[in-house]
């Protein structure tokens, strides 16, 4: 086969034209966004009463303005967006998305390392993939903050970070970069591995507290040693300090009640600062939780009835609620299909079984963001707040709506399915 | 041109005729009035009366033109929604994997579920909870044929027997769960590959031909019957169409290998899982080939189901199919099966289909329309009392009709607690299901490590 003259030129001039297409939209992916005007028939802020009619501005990445759209004017160069409902981007308290990947094999599951049962040193960060597949099919759905990192399945499988759904791999889309230690308590945590897993649930406490007092004393000879008398350096004891001097809680995954009340005895044995998950077991309990003070990011609502969660209902939520302990509501870890879930589904059959609208779209917005000490940024339509937002073409929690737009910090990304 | 699964309508009816009525069901009639009433089968009924004895429907119509039989106990439901009790293709309710086969062997239609279900595990009284009258429990997906499914009939149960549907010949309804694709590859005996799958699948149903000619040669005369093969034997159910495959297969490949082994040996088949169908949606309406299609929130977990999406139903829907849906208990929870009809129709399925989904295409996919799947006089009286859209996430399941029984009802508190969960709802006898606790496990099994 020979190339003619012009096939060359024209095959030349496609590759200029890709090059320069290719140019422009990495240019534009560096530019701040067009701002957004955002209109819903009503809008969540989450942080105040509904508004009918309402209207969200989003410019330089921040919301500018939420409130009536009525008499509310902006200027010609804001993209206008319509829905039905405008909520908060969607922050989902606990999931493994970007970590545990979409296709569980072996080289896309980084969730849990099984050489040892206690590795606080493990970070979120050096795990994390935002480009896997799983980022943008929950960001399609409304999810624009996800706390993630390694999973259940060891003692202390390592640590969490909280994440924007930007999808860039950039540590820039990092809200909290080592957010928790992913603790399991339970028959998670347990398998026969001689010396790599605990066998029992009372041993798997005796290995937490040993290596928790040996943390402590490792900080003490900081504290105590002259400059140039400090003990080697020890991630594992060092990241544990973190876990004990209250900066970064330990999240311990717990369903039965029997393993709420050890995380909660443990708790109290070292002052820590903790964060109760999954907690199926919570209605029996309710009373030393909320004495605790120690809020709980609860199962997700559909969780399968298993081997700690034989009892688990889709009432704990609003049990919770009522009871008056801060809560969020989770996708949490799936080892098989679904790979994960999604975090609104979850509390749409909350919010039927108790729990109501209103408190179930707080348990996967502002809630979730004070949980994890970024509601300063997400959680809630707020002036001054990110640009995070989702939009759906009805009650966001019915199974028949779908997510029609999606913004972080005021970029659009491609939503379930596109606005009209 | 929607084109229904060839089973034959003189099939389902035999399939049916001698079965006993249900002892428990009502001799009184008791009319229900008020309702909306969704038939599936016909039109809407704004404001309904649905009359039901002796475990059959006797009446159904608008209330103002449908006359309340003399001497009936009348319900008021008025504002409740009834639609006919549903009808799940796929599920382990009842003992997990327990119900197939062992992993000695990948080929083993001898081994049946009847023999392993526990009729009083917790699993059975939720999927009442969540309107499920009719369930096909099958074997798991990890061999290339697992064993002998069965339809039950969630009646009031002590024993097995209680929940069966008998076959004239008084042997259980059921079918036959047949798998390809990664799930059944694994160490010798099992294929490695799937060109040995389908080649291991081959063989046997081949041998089943001859089996069955030498039966038939032998007419009726013992000497020269061939001995006794449980396994050729159920392969010549197969081979006769009476007894339907219910294959597990995701690809889109695979699906296509299931097409050519049905054309090759002529069997009923229904497709189970059906991930990557929207690609070969055109191939499936054409064999004429039903689909039994599951909704999970997310793709992944295996490469297989990488593609999945929820757009699905609509694709086959679109295509021509007859599409149904299933729970696969515990992948997907009993109680949350109308959320199958509500996912689908966010996928872009129509109402009517997704409703369909989840009574009749699924009573035709078993070859059980003649008495269930749809609200008509004569059918059996299995329904379900919503309260209110079965689309809607809001709607709870008030009240479970079996053959005029009631079998579950939300404001009983031990049903309630089947319905919701919390302290006694769990069954901590046994895990269920094979999968969850260890993802490392299913990986390894899945590429040939045990």
């Amino acid at each position: 086969m020979t190339f003619s003259l012009r096939s060359v030129l024209a095959l030349s001039l496609t590759g200029l034209l890709c090059q320069a297409l290719r140019a422009a939209a990495e240019a534009v992916d560096t530019l701040p966004p067009m701002p957004l005007a955002i209109h819903g028939a009503q809008v969540y802020p989450v942080s105040g009463a509904p508004i009918r009619d309402g209207l969200v501005l989003i410019r330089d990445g921040k919301i500018a303005y939420v409130g009536p759209a009525a008499g509310r004017v902006y200027t010609a160069d804001h993209r206008v967006l319509r829905a039905a409902v405008v909520v908060p981007g969607l922050v989902d308290a606990r999931g493994t998305v970007g970590v545990s990947g979409l296709l569980n094999q072996p080289h896309d599951q980084e969730q849990v390392e099984r050489s040892a049962p206690i590795q606080p040193e493990l970070r979120a960060m050096d795990a994390y993939n935002a480009k896997d597949e799983l980022v943008a099919y929950v960001r399609a759905r409304g999810v624009t903050t996800i706390h993630t990192g390694h999973g259940p399945g060891a003692l202390i499988s390592g640590q969490t970070l909280v994440v924007k759904l930007l999808g860039r791999g950039s540590d820039a889309d990092v809200l909290v970069p080592a957010a928790m230690f992913a603790t399991t308590l339970g028959a998670d945590a347990i398998t026969q591995e001689k010396g790599k897993s605990p066998g029992t649930p009372a041993k798997a406490i005796a290995l937490l507290r040993a290596e928790l007092i040996k943390a402590r004393d490792y900080a003490s000879k900081w504290t105590k040693a002259a400059d140039d008398k400090n003990p080697a350096r020890d991630l594992r004891l060092e990241a544990l300090g973190r876990a004990l001097d209250g900066t970064q809680p330990l999240m311990i995954s717990v369903d039965r009640a029997r393993d709420i009340l050890a995380a909660l005895r443990v708790a109290k044995e070292f002052g820590l600062k903790i964060v109760l998950e999954g907690c199926a077991d919570a209605t029996e309990v309710l009373t030393e939780i909320k004495a605790s003070g120690f809020p709980v990011i609860l199962h997700p609502t559909m969780a399968r009835s298993n081997l700690t969660r034989h009892n688990v209902s889709v009432e704990t939520a609003s049990k919770l609620k009522a009871a008056g302990i801060p809560f969020a509501i989770e996708s949490g870890f799936e080892s098989y299909v679904p790979k994960t879930r999604i975090v609104l589904f979850e509390a749409a059959v909350a919010a039927a079984n108790g729990l109501g609208r209103e408190a179930a779209l707080a348990a996967i917005t502002l809630d979730a963001a004070r949980l994890l000490g970024v509601a300063d940024r997400v959680g809630s339509l707020e002036v001054g707040k990110d640009g995070d937002v989702a939009l759906y073409d009805g009650d966001p929690f019915e199974y028949t709506t779908r997510c029609v737009g999606v913004a972080i910090n005021g970029q659009l990304f491609p939503a379930e399915v596109s606005a009209p | 041109m929607f084109r229904f699964f060839c089973v034959p309508a003189a099939w389902a009816v035999w399939l049916w005729v001698g079965l006993a009525v249900s002892a428990q069901a009502q001799e009184r009639p008791v009319a229900f009035r008020g309702a909306q009433i969704l038939p599936v089968e016909g039109a809407p009924i704004a404001e309904g009366l649905l009359v039901v004895q002796g475990g059959k429907i006797l009446a159904i119509g608008p209330v103002d033109s449908t006359p309340v039989p003399a001497g009936a106990e009348v319900r008021d439901v008025t504002g409740k929604v009834i639609m006919p009790g549903l009808v799940d293709s796929h599920s382990h309710v009842g003992g997990g994997s327990g119900v197939g086969a062992d992993g000695s062997a990948p080929i083993q239609p001898e081994v049946r579920a009847l023999d392993g279900i526990d009729v009083a595990d917790a699993s059975i009284s939720k999927a009442r909870a969540g309107g499920i009258t009719t369930v096909n429990v099958m074997p798991g997906s990890g061999h290339l044929i697992s064993g002998q499914t069965l339809y039950l009939k969630l009646r009031q149960a002590r024993t097995i027997d209680d929940v069966l549907i008998l076959l004239p010949d008084g042997t259980p309804a059921g079918g036959l769960k047949m798998a390809n694709g990664t799930n059944s590859r694994r160490d010798p005996p099992f294929p490695g590959t799937r060109g040995k799958s389908a080649s291991l699948v081959r063989e046997r149903f081949v041998a089943a031909q001859d089996y069955m000619a030498k039966v038939a040669r032998a007419k009726d005369d013992p000497e020269k019957r061939p001995a006794r093969d449980l396994a050729l034997e159920q392969l010549g159910e197969v081979l006769a169409g009476r007894r339907v495959v219910q294959f597990h297969s995701h690809r889109h490949d695979d699906i296509m290998t299931v097409l050519r082994l049905h054309k090759e040996f002529g069997f009923k088949v229904v497709l189970h899982h059906v991930s990557d169908g929207w690609r070969v949606a055109k191939e499936i309406a054409e064999a004429q080939v039903p689909c039994s299609i599951i909704f999970v929130d997310s793709p992944g977990g295996k490469l297989e189901t990488r593609d999945l999406s929820v757009r699905i139903g609509a694709v086959l829907e679109q295509a021509g199919a007859l599409v149904g849906f299933h729970t696969d208990d515990s992948i997907t929870d009993s109680r949350r099966f109308l959320r199958s009809a509500g996912m689908a129709v966010r996928g872009g399925m129509s109402r009517e289909g997704a409703l369909a989904g989840v009574t009749l295409a699924n009573a035709k996919i078993l070859g059980l329309d003649a008495r269930v799947g749809s609200l008509v006089v004569g059918k059996d009286a299995d329904f379900i009392v919503l309260s209110g859209d079965p689309l809607s996430v809001y709607t709870h399941v008030e009240q479970t009709w079996v053959e005029g029984a009631k079998v579950f009802d939300r404001s009983v508190p031990q049903d309630r607690l089947w319905a919701v969960g919390g302290p006694g709802a769990g069954d901590p006898r046994r895990p269920h299901y094979c999968c969850f606790g260890d993802a490392w496990g299913l990986i390894a099994a899945a590429n040939g490590d045990q």
